[in-house]
């Protein structure tokens, strides 16, 4: 069994800003990385994918984006490319093509079982990601065999789908995104909408990031939020990144020719049950959307800058039919594929230390396991700061935990 | 916290925010505790008019007494060539949702330091008797449509009490159980 100080698993945005902080406090180190660098983005994301953060935000501990169009979203395969670039920027000792089987508690630190080897180390950072599992509702299983059955990881493009119409399930970033694409490409797309953050694009001439981060939003600390629980369940933010900064709000998708109805509540037999809360979700993004534009708005007054931005703008209520319906026919000709855009959850099943929650969830405090000693998590939504889960939170959290970590040895050693 | 304290705080709309929010943490932390079952017992009188009494609940891992029992009638009115002793069912069920909206509305404003000085609401259920009736399989027995509108005077802006509205609907028991479909299963001994 080979020895380290800390095993990061995992060599994404995540565990390579950790060692890179790491390798500042001269912690001896390795990361572990089932494929290559930035392996998810490259192998479980749909084809079209762009990142939701404008370019100029793609920031990491000591290198940023770099290119000549900083108001532009990357692609998928330039975010990959990025990550690559900042591991070798970074010499980051990464262990490529090795598969974590298992990490286990073992002597006063943890055993990392891997396909090439065993290690043994003082402290675990799980920076495998929260994107590992595509989540479906409970019954999505009683989903008839005739109908084509997609998740966020195994839908690519347009043209995987068979004849007929689609069916979205979700309205977040995902969800919202795929229903665009695929009524583009000639089907018809009927969106099921549950609760969704809805955000202008561009707001007073500005990326609605750039005013998220500009306010401070985007660096609000964990501890200063009343109930973290619900900040860490938001969704996600119901944007695309596109080259024409539209908006892709349930109006746009409408006015493209989206069916939106409500969230699925049940699958029975050849029927699939609609909430009658659709009113109240659009009703709760459109207030939310409006006191986030109000709190930009008073921010410029605050700082006497309303000669340096566009003027206020109000955007229209979410508009709804009077007559949504409350169920469809999975027999009919109307829907032939269902898409689960019902987010993603963390794969922890090789993580056999007693850290979780009744839920699965680990328990932590701002990233540090609760019931263990050294094992630190990475990229969880709101983990440190609004920002976590964002390329651009990663630096200031590995910052905090990487320090942590520090004194965590120096109280054992002591 | 005691009754004493609410006082003494700016905003009373009679709703001990602290206590409830501390049952919440205690929840999350036993949720075994949180399973409740809530029930009434009925017994039919004559013709449509039934009476239904409520007393125990079950909550906090134990049996719980109010000490005291609630009646409900029901019955319908003479149109229906009934003796119109009570409320129809369905009117108690949007009388339901009113009281479970409003007491939302009331505990979320205090939750929020919003002071309430009236809050009013009309309810209006669109029903196709046709379909009680058995004239048309089509129609559904129950509301095709239900309006709740509110009238809410409270220290506060217009969009700041749309939303409570609109989180009153979001944690509603009563919403829930109107907008999202439940097994029921009805036996006979």
């Amino acid at each position: 069994m080979k020895n380290t100080t800390t095993v990061i698993i995992g060599a994404g945005q995540s565990g390579l800003a950790f060692s890179k902080h790491l390798t500042a406090h001269s912690v001896d180190h390795i990361l572990l990385e089932r494929g290559e660098v930035a392996n998810s983005w490259v192998t479980q994301r749909w084809d079209s994918l762009r990142l939701l953060t404008p370019n100029w935000q793609t920031r990491m501990p000591g290198m940023a984006y770099s290119g000549n169009d900083p108001d532009g979203y990357m692609t998928a395969t330039d975010v990959a490319g990025f990550i690559k670039d900042y591991a070798a920027h970074t010499s980051a000792p990464v262990h490529g093509n090795t598969d974590v089987r298992l990490v286990s508690p073992f002597a006063d630190g943890y055993k990392v079982e891997t396909t090439q080897g065993d290690w043994f180390c003082n402290t675990v950072v799980v920076a495998s990601g929260a994107c590992n599992i595509a989540n479906v509702p409970g019954f999505a299983g009683a989903l008839p065999q005739a109908i084509q059955s997609l998740d966020l990881l195994t839908y690519k493009t347009p043209d995987q789908i068979g004849d007929g119409g689609v069916l979205v399930v979700g309205a977040s970033a995902s969800g919202a995104q795929l229903a665009k694409e695929i009524q583009a490409a000639g089907r018809q797309v009927t969106l099921s909408v549950g609760e969704h953050v809805r955000l202008p694009r561009v707001y007073r001439g500005r990326d609605i990031c750039w005013w998220m981060d500009a306010i401070g939003l985007m660096d609000t600390h964990y501890s200063e939020v009343d109930d973290l629980k619900r900040a860490r369940k938001v969704a996600s933010l119901q944007l695309m990144g596109s080259e024409s900064r539209a908006n892709i709000d349930l109006n746009s998708l409408a006015e493209a020719g989206v069916r939106v109805v409500g969230r699925l509540q049940a699958l029975d037999g050849q029927k699939g049950v609609l909430s009658g809360g659709l009113r109240n979700h659009c009703a709760l993004a459109d207030l939310k959307m409006k006191r986030l534009l109000q709190s930009i708005d008073q921010w410029i007054d605050a700082e006497g800058a309303a000669d340096q931005f566009e003027p206020s703008e109000a955007f229209a209520d979410t508009h709804l039919e009077d007559d949504t319906p409350l169920s469809f026919d999975l027999n009919g000709e109307s829907i032939k594929t269902v898409i689960w855009a019902t987010g993603y959850r963390p794969d922890y099943s090789w993580l056999q230390v007693p850290v979780f929650d009744r839920k699965g969830a680990i328990r932590h405090e701002g990233g540090r396991a609760s019931d263990v000693d050294g094992l630190y998590v990475m990229g969880l939504p709101f983990m440190r700061r609004r920002k976590s889960s964002y390329i651009d939170g990663v630096g200031d959290d590995a910052a905090d935990l990487a320090a942590d970590l520090v004194s965590n040895l120096r109280r054992r050693a002591a | 916290m005691t009754n004493t304290q609410m006082m003494d705080t700016e905003v009373n709309n009679g709703v001990n925010v602290e206590a409830l929010l501390g049952a919440r943490e205690a929840l999350d932390a036993t949720p075994e505790a949180a399973q409740f079952k809530w029930r009434a017992s009925s017994a039919w009188v004559n013709g449509t008019h039934t009476t239904t009494k409520i007393d125990t609940f079950f909550g906090l891992g134990e049996e719980q007494s109010r000490g005291k029992e609630f009646t409900v009638d029901t019955d319908h009115p003479e149109i229906f060539a009934a003796e119109d002793n009570a409320a129809t069912p369905v009117e108690l069920v949007l009388s339901g949702l009113a009281g479970c909206l409003t007491a939302g509305v009331a505990t979320i404003a205090q939750n929020r330091g919003i002071q309430l000085n009236s809050v009013t609401a009309t309810i209006e259920g669109d029903m196709d008797l046709q379909g009680i009736l058995g004239i048309d399989d089509e129609v559904r027995n129950g509301f095709g449509t239900i309006r709740v509108n509110f009238q809410i005077d409270a220290d506060a802006s217009e969009d700041d009490i749309k939303a409570l509205v609109a989180q009153s609907q979001k944690r509603s028991a009563v919403f829930d159980i109107i907008t999202n479909p439940t097994n029921v299963f009805v036996t006979v001994d």
